[in-house]
């Protein structure tokens, strides 16, 4: 599957906006002591609170409100006075028939989140919920129409969400990706969640519809449900919005409906129409009282913030003297701190997020930024080939130790430039034929030819020769013919 | 009814009305029942109509009646060591009510389609 | 015998918890066919508790202040392994696995709970006519309605079968009963007894408080039961007022305001009061002047608007915290194909025709289109009364109204006309919405030879002086109310 966009391809314009809900990663569950805890025992995560016992109450769990003022921090929201409300629908895995959620007074107004690239995607609200239970459909190979009945757990009842709506400024499944992967990088890095999407701690709704590139009225949208990967969300975008497209353009009309992502076949299928909307009855929640988080309480939240995704980026991106999207794997990755600190350190910026990008895909490991300045700096001085550089840092990856000793286990010498000189002057006399095309051939034709000599001098020398120093004597020889 | 009538009074209480609150409600409702609760709510909501007369303008809603605020609970479960075996007992009760379950999970009948 | 006498003669050895329970068991034996006040008699725990009791006393302990008193539990208040119906069919055989914050705190005191009382179903009425288990008689005239929703526990103290009882008042529900069984019956400040565990109608009017026989009982048993829970997000950070400490200050210098809108006495208030109750309250009013305090008319206008928004607000509320019972998780399930069938069969056999008609008028005054007619309306009412009654407390220390409008209906008169049943609850409504305490106070009979309840008003945290006056209404009226044990 290719992520091209709708646009790219015959003048439609996709707009997209998504509803992410993450839960917050605290001991107990939003209104009561009860464990917030994945997996278990059915059943054994609950107290009346969270089965809605008649009698029960709510109280509202601090920590809860202290990750949600985070969240809203992090996405440079507005965080404000609010209030809860109580969302009345039937469903089995709603213990009590109503959802406490927020509804005109979020926790969290409006905001924004940088993507890598530098776009700003704005953030409507992030406010907080409650969580539902878990159903089991019996029978009819687990399908929700075809059970034959349901089994509940209410383990995850009364868990804690955050919902991020973000407004419909994304244009593409990259795009959209590209969103849920930086607010993942946030949610992780500020400790509010772990934005597992797999376990489902972490999902997203995507709301899209299309449009003629230049129109400036958003079309009609489709609300997709059940996306349960970074993958699924663009292949759900693409889907959807060509089917949208592929509407229109065949005199039809886009129905506003929401949609269920079917990971199996690729495509989204109808799960209601408008017209089956719901009458939710919102009200305040009078078992609770308003949270008004004082000046004092956000400041002290604020100042023990870590520093950001976007933060570590332009920080990155800085000390290096590159673009801020050029620094993005190595924050993903989490090594911008021993990459700044061996930059620190005098270790060349270029060659670190070389091997940052390259090198460790794993992690550091054992390796500590004294370690990886000192080999780069022994790459840069010539006195180990990229080669050689590559197979010593896996080592200081694995168990540690000085670059220099380690180089020495291995063997690695450099060997000097007129003992390479006399190996080059030899495989000129063996390949006679090559070296002609190499003097006379066109740009093509010399590279695939250095690329031949610098292959034998590598197999003569097994690795120890530096591919560079090997082009350079190529260079200087033929020039000197 | 007056038709177009200022919408913040809306018109009589209809017996379509009454049949989509039941819906909403989860109630199943008779025809002569539907009658009878079309009339009996008319009447209270006829009542509560006396209020139209009050000028509201700029009054600001109560919906608690205390000023309380920011009351919260520590992170802390509920149940530690100590209090496992009642937390036990208490979910085995729990399962023991329950019109139906089966391996500790409450049975319901077929939910045909996803919440809302 | 009061509660408090019989706690003292507990604590002091003088008599046994036991005795005392066993002779309420007799009592209950002899007089509960003709009253029905009780859903379920608890003899055999009650015994068991009252020698526990007795076992602290001969172990030298601590018994508590309510040491081997019968109390009755209204049964909308969960007791673990105990049923807990509601008066409602879906919650029939119902045994909660947990206690409610006041039966805690009962216990801890060392009461001993005796049973569980009759009310109407999920505390939806005013004449304990609608209990899926049958009606509650008066003891004062068993062809009239005890009041309600409470009935069963007023009933229960004024038939002697305990001293003391628990109900809830979302509307009246404690004090409009103790009126009509010639009973104390006090509704708390909002947020001063925890709500935990009580199953909710109304969640920002529902309160607990006590039914007792006299002033000082009822002082006594909400000392008990009052202080802040921290498993109510609603209960007030503080403890339990000293009441029984202050019961005899009386009322020298206290200004009193007896509210013409609702007691039928204003140009512009509300109709359909009883002359006898009428007479009750000016002598009442009069009573209280001779004690020293200064008496006055007061004005508080919105109060005629109570009702109206009563209407919506509490069945708005009640419509949500009624949807749980769906058939999934506790209490009754009717079966069917699917669940969506499954919840309305349940609901439909489940709950009486009370209970739905205030389900549908919340959930229709709650839905798209009719929010801010019905439900956002009536919260600026809400608003309205708060400062009227703000204002009226410039002038006054203290409220006086009738508790309700009449004595003792006949049972049946009002059941067809919900409208008419209502009206029941017009000045016990304002101070539900405003979360201020109220007690209904017995004051004389009417001319059916039935009580008459006299209610004082007080504004938040105004426990302390409301039970002075009321014990000089008590004084006045000639001691104790109830039918002695």
């Amino acid at each position: 599957m290719t992520s091209e966009t709708v646009s790219e391809m015959d003048g439609w314009e996709v707009v997209i906006g998504l509803e992410v809900h993450a839960e917050l990663a605290t001991a107990t569950k939003l209104f009561s002591g009860a464990r917030n805890e994945f997996g278990g025992e059915p059943n054994t995560n609950i107290d009346p609170v969270s089965l809605g016992l008649p009698g029960s109450l709510p109280v509202l769990n601090e920590k809860a409100v202290e990750l949600a003022i985070r969240v809203g921090l992090a996405l440079n929201c507005s965080v404000q006075e609010s209030e809860f409300a109580r969302k009345n629908y039937f469903y089995p895995d709603m213990p009590k028939d109503f959802q406490i959620s927020q509804f005109d007074q979020p926790i969290n107004g409006e905001g924004w989140l940088e993507l890598p690239d530098g776009r700003r995607i704005g953030i409507e609200r992030a406010h907080l919920e409650e969580d539902t239970g878990k159903s089991t459909h019996v029978g009819g190979g687990g399908r929700i129409h075809e059970a034959s009945y349901s089994l509940v757990d209410y383990n995850r009842a009364g868990v804690p969400l955050i919902e991020i709506v973000g407004k419909p400024d994304l244009r593409s499944g990259d795009d959209a990706r590209a969103y849920v992967s930086e607010l993942r990088s946030i949610l992780v890095a500020i400790g509010a969640s772990d934005g597992k999407m797999e376990e489902g701690s972490m999902r997203v709704d995507c709301n899209v519809s299309v449009r003629p590139v230049g129109e400036d009225e958003l079309g009609t949208r489709c609300e997709v449900k059940n996306i349960n990967s970074l993958r699924s969300l663009g292949r759900a975008v693409t889907y959807e919005s060509r089917r949208q497209v592929d509407l229109i353009t065949s005199g039809q009309k886009v129905d506003q409906q929401t949609r269920h992502w079917n990971e199996e076949d690729g495509r989204t299928h109808t799960l209601r129409s408008k017209e089956e909307a719901f009458d939710y009855r919102y009200f305040p929640e009078p078992d609770l009282v308003p949270v008004a988080p004082s000046a004092e309480w956000i400041d002290e939240i604020r100042a023990a913030m870590p520093l950001l995704p976007g933060e570590r980026r332009h920080r990155l991106a800085e000390e290096a003297g590159i673009q801020p999207a050029a620094a993005a794997l190595a924050v993903e990755r989490g090594l911008d701190g021993l990459a700044l600190a061996s930059m620190d350190l005098g270790a060349d910026p270029a060659r670190v997020l070389v091997h940052v990008e390259n090198n460790l895909a794993d992690g550091q490991g054992a390796l500590t930024a004294d370690a990886f300045a000192a080999l780069v700096s022994m790459e840069t001085g010539g006195d180990l080939t990229a080669t050689q550089a590559k197979t010593v840092l896996a080592d200081l990856v694995d168990s540690g130790g000085d670059p220099a000793a380690v180089a020495a286990t291995h063997g690695f010498e450099t060997m000097d430039t007129s003992e390479l000189e006399g190996f080059v002057d030899g495989l000129i006399a063996e390949h006679p034929d090559d070296w002609e095309a190499f003097v006379v051939g066109d740009e093509d034709e010399r590279r695939k030819k250095s690329g031949f000599f610098v292959g034998q001098v590598m197999k003569a020398t097994r690795g120890q020769a530096d591919g560079r120093v090997v082009n350079e004597i190529l260079e200087r020889l033929a020039a000197g013919t | 009814m007056e038709p177009d009538a200022d919408t913040s009074t809306p018109g009589r209480i209809t017996r379509d009305d009454v049949a989509y609150v039941a819906r909403l409600a989860r109630l199943n409702l008779t025809d002569f029942e539907l009658d009878g609760f079309t009339g009996q709510l008319a009447d209270v909501l006829d009542h509560a109509a006396d209020i139209e007369a009050l000028d509201l303008d700029g009054v600001a809603p109560t919906s608690h009646p205390l000023p309380l605020s920011n009351v919260f609970r520590a992170d802390v479960p509920t149940v530690g060591p100590a209090e496992e075996a009642n937390h036990r007992l208490f979910c085995d009760e729990v399962i023991a009510a329950a019109p139906a379950a089966e391996e500790s999970r409450f049975r319901v009948p077929p939910v045909l389609g996803e919440a809302p | 015998m009061s509660a408090l006498s019989l706690a003292g003669s507990v604590r002091s050895g003088e008599r046994s918890a036991r005795s005392i329970v066993e002779e309420h068991l007799a009592a209950i034996a002899d007089g509960e066919g003709q009253i029905h006040a009780f859903n379920l008699v608890t003899a055999d725990a009650a015994l068991e508790r009252a020698d526990r009791v007795d076992d602290v006393v001969a172990q030298g302990g601590d018994p508590g202040l309510l040491a081997g008193v019968p109390v009755a539990l209204k049964d909308n208040m969960c007791t673990r392994g105990v049923p807990t119906t509601c008066g409602s069919r879906i919650l029939d055989g119902w045994r909660p696995p947990y206690d409610a914050t006041v039966v805690e705190r009962l216990d801890a005191a060392g009461a001993v709970i005796i049973g569980k009382t009759n009310m109407d179903e999920f505390a939806m009425g005013s004449s304990t006519e609608n209990s899926a288990f049958g009606p509650t008689f008066n003891p004062r005239d068993t062809t009239r309605v005890p009041g309600g929703s409470s009935g069963g526990s007023a009933a229960a103290v004024a038939a002697g079968f305990t001293p003391l009882s628990l109900g809830s008042d979302t509307g009246g529900s404690i004090r409009q009963p103790a009126a009509l069984c010639g009973v104390v019956g006090v509704k708390p400040t909002y947020g001063a007894v925890s709500r935990y565990g009580l199953v909710a109608f109304a969640s920002s009017l529902d309160q607990i408080g006590p039914f007792a026989r006299n002033v000082a009982d009822a002082a006594l048993l909400l000392e008990a039961v009052a202080g802040h829970d921290p498993l109510d997000s609603t209960s007030i950070p503080v403890s339990a007022p000293d009441l029984l400490g202050v019961l005899d200050r009386g009322v020298e210098g206290l200004r009193v305001g007896v509210i013409e809108e609702i007691s039928g006495s204003g140009p512009t208030g509300l109709e359909g009061f009883a002359p006898d109750v009428q007479a009750r309250l000016a002598e009442a009013a009069e009573a209280l002047a001779a004690a020293g305090a200064v008496v006055e008319k007061a004005s508080v206008p919105s109060t005629v608007f109570g009702l109206s928004a009563y209407y919506v607000i509490a069945p708005a509320e009640a419509s949500s915290n009624l949807a749980r019972f769906d058939g999934v998780r506790f209490g009754l399930r009717v079966d069917a194909e699917n669940t969506v069938d499954m919840n309305a069969a349940t609901r439909t056999a489940g709950f009486g025709d009370e209970v739905k008609r205030r389900i549908m008028l919340g959930t229709y005054a709650l839905s798209a289109g009719y929010y801010d007619a019905y439900y956002g309306k009536s919260q600026k009412v809400r608003t309205l009364i708060v400062e009227d009654f703000a204002r009226a407390y410039q002038s006054f220390d203290l409220l006086l109204s009738p508790t309700a409008p009449t004595t003792a209906f006949p049972i049946g008169e009002k059941v067809d006309d919900p409208m008419l049943m209502y009206l029941n609850d017009v000045c016990t409504i304002p101070s539900n919405l405003a979360g201020h305490p109220a007690m209904s106070v017995p004051f004389g009979v009417g001319d059916d030879g039935l009580p008459v309840g006299v209610q004082v008003l007080a504004p938040a945290n105004g426990e302390p002086s409301m039970f002075r006056a009321a014990a000089v209404l008590e004084a006045a009226a000639g001691g104790s109310a109830g039918v002695a044990l």
